[in-house]
């Protein structure tokens, strides 16, 4: 062990001299009756979580189950998105195969520049929370890694409407199970990249992407 | 107490303040921010039906964290180890400084990239850096600001608050050398990201601070907004993070209380737009060689005082910044501390230690109207730290203090009214001293000048004089 | 109070052993100084049935910090004294509307009066609106809200002498906002906060008087001029 470790564990176990010896953490209880779930139908839900998303100058849309790749298409060529990243996994039933498409692979991964000279990127997500307007990545099929979702400035985001629950407390619980054995990165996003610094003006976007795309699709 | 001349030593709260006062732009724009953020936060607050049961349960979270805080550091560098990442335990700032600059070193790059962290600020890390020819890159926007003008942060979460568009447009069409840039907030940020998305996709080291570790899965957060923190935290080869031992929480799921309280609390959002969360390193993705500092500093100082240590259990919100009234007239530079504001005032002199002026200072820049502590979101109870405190100063005054300082007319007065205070007889006696005494000051039924101490009342401000009959002797003529 | 109290029907004694409850020494730094003062309390008013002060900020002291203080000694007894007699002390507009239940003491106050709910009545005491309630149930009075009221007026205590500057920068906020009410008076629970403001609006020739709470509630149609003692 090294000196600075046990001398920090020591100079702790001192600090704390006047706590019982034989008390457990868990002797301090937490009282968890805050809210961990929510009672609003799912429809109440989807419709919160387009609003609130919405609210962050995301732009949303919701698409049925039959349109979702004209949406997509349409969206690129409104966004003029002509190379588009696309993540392992992702289902091709959502590839606009007119475009420039740039598959990230496990074996051969696009490298940054390549990232940051790409127009869009193109995923789906874990998770989706209602009350905040976050959605979830956990790096798994059909969103890639990282800096995937990092680099290009423009993020099309497919989020199917039974992913979307109705607290944060609900989504942290969901991924508990995986936290404890895998722990992929997880990045929570909830809006396009956003700066207040300068009088307090909100200007968007500083270094994620700065355009956010979410197509809410209904089953 | 310092024998050196006022000059060489920093200076004390009360020293500083006029000055700051004083300052129109600093006044204009803290006041603002403080007021607008203000009233933001109250907003997304009466939102929640369980707000005081979270901030309860956030308050218990960090209780427990503290009380048992050895087993959850070993805890926590048995996750990140087996999750492939690398710690280092650091007694103090020179020692973390050592610690992070052999890591970067051993990688041979004269500049890495940095995401905002308090705590790299405390330690001194860009100056301990740059003296070995490393040039550590702040990519946040304000603390760009704050750096290009070599200046230093006065607010937590919003460092360049002092400062308004004009100064910056000056500012970057000096240092970043575009001179055709206008005032526009777009236009500043615009520029920013050019310059600085060139350093993130080169960059080989990225160093950033962290929110939350997790003991029990190993997982390291970062809340933000810019995106600057996935970018250093994500393209880089190697990460290192500097967190406080005091950063930790048990468990993954202890998030869903902290993660809705800190962004209501911090910027008035339901939330913010970037939460990473990594554990050690992912193949594939991201960094493939992570560094953890745990930095002590004198942390374990302010766990060893019963009643200091809830100060450990600071998530860094700024709320009781916003809310502070002392705060939001003399901003942070007052504090001369990372740490300004009511937090600063309880966590500075902990820190620091007493024997320090300036930081010896701070608990008394406080009226104690408890402000902070209704916004806090752990319950730091902040007034009773600094009253505290403020009996530390005092002990310490009488066990080491010099005949100088006893004779300190405010200790002399504390004194002595505690004596007068005793008795029944001495404190009417003392009435009617006072009484008799006052006529010398009284003119026109006002006191308008008293000498010494007293005289920093009636500088700005009248005294309404003991009256002709005092209750006690009005009561007496009842029966 | 003594009027206000005893106009309400009720008997009251002012137990002439008492002192100071030593908010101002515990506050600076100085609790061991504060020992005494608790024990002298406990005992002056061991047989009160209800110990009222019009002050938020003594009261606060009392509830809030003398079992810290009687913790400090250890003794078992003064701890339990301490605890035994905390919820017999009252501040006044709490005493008034939420142990007697009355809103209206029949006072009569023709004057433009605002309000500057003080922090310790605010915050730690959290009397609510219960001296909102009494004063509007005044006769004659013209009550006009105080904008930004929970804004602290800067006295602190010793913070008024030691960060003088920094206490005078509140102080002119908050004399703004009275001024801006146009009121007479600006009326308030807690005799520190009226002094800090009382002074600046006089140095001021600010034309608007400070006037405790108190004050007002016990002044009728017969006689309503100011009371002259402490």
């Amino acid at each position: 062990m090294s000196s600075a470790k046990q001398e920090i564990l020591d100079r702790i176990q001192n600090a704390l001299k006047d706590i019982p010896p034989d008390e457990k953490p868990d002797d301090i209880t937490v009282d968890r009756s805050y809210r961990t779930t929510s009672d609003d139908d799912q429809d109440i839900l989807v419709n919160r979580f387009a609003q609130r998303v919405g609210e962050y100058k995301a732009t949303v849309q919701r698409v049925s189950q039959s349109d979702v790749l004209q949406t997509i298409k349409d969206s690129c060529k409104r966004e003029k998105v002509q190379q588009l990243v696309i993540p392992p996994g992702l289902a091709k039933e959502l590839y606009p195969n007119e475009l420039d498409l740039l598959k990230d692979t496990h074996e051969v991964q696009l490298t940054h520049h390549q990232l940051d000279d790409a127009d869009g990127v193109l995923t789906t997500c874990a998770l989706a929370v209602a009350e905040t307007g976050t959605i979830i990545l956990d790096a798994g099929e059909g969103q890639g890694r990282r800096a995937l979702t990092l680099l290009p400035d423009y993020h099309l985001c497919v989020v199917y409407e039974d992913q979307i629950v109705g607290i944060f407390p609900e989504a942290i619980r969901h991924f508990e199970e995986k936290m404890q054995t895998k722990a992929p990165p997880m990045t929570l996003i909830s809006g396009p990249s956003a700066t207040s610094d300068i009088e307090l003006n909100r200007v968007e976007g500083v270094h994620g992407p700065r355009r956010l795309e979410v197509l809410i699709v209904e089953e | 107490m310092s024998k050196r001349s006022k000059h060489q030593r920093t200076p004390t709260f009360e020293e500083s303040a006029e000055g700051y006062l004083s300052n129109t732009q600093l006044r204009r724009n803290i006041g603002h921010a403080t007021h607008t953020i203000r009233d933001k936060r109250a907003g997304v607050v009466a939102e929640m039906p369980d707000w005081e049961k979270l901030r309860e349960a956030g308050a218990k979270l960090k209780q427990r964290t503290m009380r048992h805080l050895d087993k959850y550091l070993v805890q926590l560098e048995e996750s990140v180890q087996q999750a492939g990442g690398q710690v280092h335990w650091a007694r103090d700032a020179d020692e973390a400084n050592r610690i992070i600059l052999d890591l970067v070193k051993a990688k041979q790059v004269e500049e890495v990239v940095k995401v905002k962290s308090i705590t790299t600020d405390e330690i001194g890390l860009n100056k301990a850096l740059a003296g070995e020819g490393i040039q550590a890159l702040e990519t946040d926007l304000a603390e760009l600001i704050v750096q290009l003008a070599e200046d230093e942060p006065s607010h937590i979460l919003v460092p360049a608050i002092h400062k308004n568009r004009a100064e910056i447009r000056e500012l970057f069409r000096e240092k970043l050398g575009n001179r055709e840039l206008s005032d526009k907030p777009e236009e500043l940020a615009e520029a920013a990201r050019i310059y600085l998305r060139r350093k993130f996709l080169s960059a080989e080291v990225g160093i950033s601070g962290g929110n939350f570790a997790v003991a029990e899965t190993g997982t390291v957060s970062v809340v933000e907004s810019e995106g600057n923190g996935r970018m250093c935290t994500t393209l880089p080869n190697t990460l290192i993070s500097v967190l406080g031992i005091e950063k930790i929480i048990p468990t993954w799921r202890d998030f869903e209380v902290f993660m809705q309280l800190l962004p209501r609390s911090a910027t008035a959002e339901r939330m913010n737009p970037y939460n990473s969360f990594w554990t050690g390193v992912e193949d594939g993705d991201g960094p493939q060689e992570f560094h953890l500092v745990l930095l002590d500093n004198g942390r374990t100082k302010v766990l060893a005082d019963e009643m200091g240590r809830q100060t450990l259990h600071c998530i860094r919100c700024s709320a009781c910044l916003n809310v502070c009234p002392v705060y939001e007239r003399t901003g942070g530079h007052a504090y001369h501390s990372v740490y300004p504001g009511p937090i600063g005032a309880i966590l500075t002199p902990q820190l620091k230690g007493l024997d320090d002026p300036s930081a010896a200072s701070l608990p008394y820049a406080s009226s104690l109207c408890g402000a902070c502590y209704e916004v806090c979101p752990v319950k730091i109870n902040i007034p009773e730290v600094l009253v505290h405190l403020r009996g530390e100063i005092v002990k310490k005054k009488e066990k080491e203090g010099s005949l100088r300082e006893k004779m300190d007319p405010e200790h002399v007065a504390m004194k002595w009214m505690g004596r007068t205070f005793r008795k029944r007889s001495r404190y009417e006696r003392a009435q009617k001293v006072a009484r008799s005494g006052q006529k010398l000051f009284t003119h026109d039924g006002t006191i308008s000048k008293l000498p010494g101490e007293l005289s920093k009342w009636t500088a700005m401000r009248d005294l309404k004089p003991i009256p002709k009959q005092t209750f006690r002797e009005w009561w007496k003529t009842r029966s | 109070m003594v009027r206000l109290l005893e106009r309400l029907g009720h008997t009251v004694d002012f137990p002439m052993e008492q002192t100071c409850c030593g908010q101002m020494h515990y506050n600076t730094g100085y609790q061991e100084e504060t020992i005494p003062l608790v024990r002298r309390f406990v005992d002056v008013f061991d047989h009160a049935e209800a110990i009222v002060a019009p002050s938020a900020s003594c009261v606060g002291m009392v509830k809030e910090f003398y079992p810290k203080v009687a913790d400090l000694t250890g003794e078992d007894k003064l701890i339990q004294k301490v605890d035994e007699i905390i919820p017999r002390v009252y501040e006044l507009s709490q005493f008034l509307v939420d142990k007697l239940g009355v809103e209206d003491v029949g006072a009569y106050y023709p004057h433009r009066v605002t309000y500057h709910p003080t922090c310790h009545s605010l915050r730690m005491l959290k009397v609510g609106d219960a001296p909102l309630k009494l004063l509007r149930n005044v006769k004659g009075i013209d009550l006009v809200e105080l904008p930004a009221a929970e804004e602290c007026c800067g006295f602190g205590g010793t913070f008024a002498i030691k960060n003088a500057d920094t206490s005078m920068a509140m102080l002119g906020d908050k004399i703004r906002h009275i001024k801006d009410t146009e009121a007479e008076v600006c009326a308030a629970g807690d005799n520190s906060c009226l002094m800090h403001i009382g002074g600046a609006l006089k140095r001021q020739r600010g034309g608007v008087e400070t006037v405790h709470l108190a004050e007002i509630l016990a002044s009728t149609e017969d006689e309503n001029g100011e009371m002259d003692h402490e």
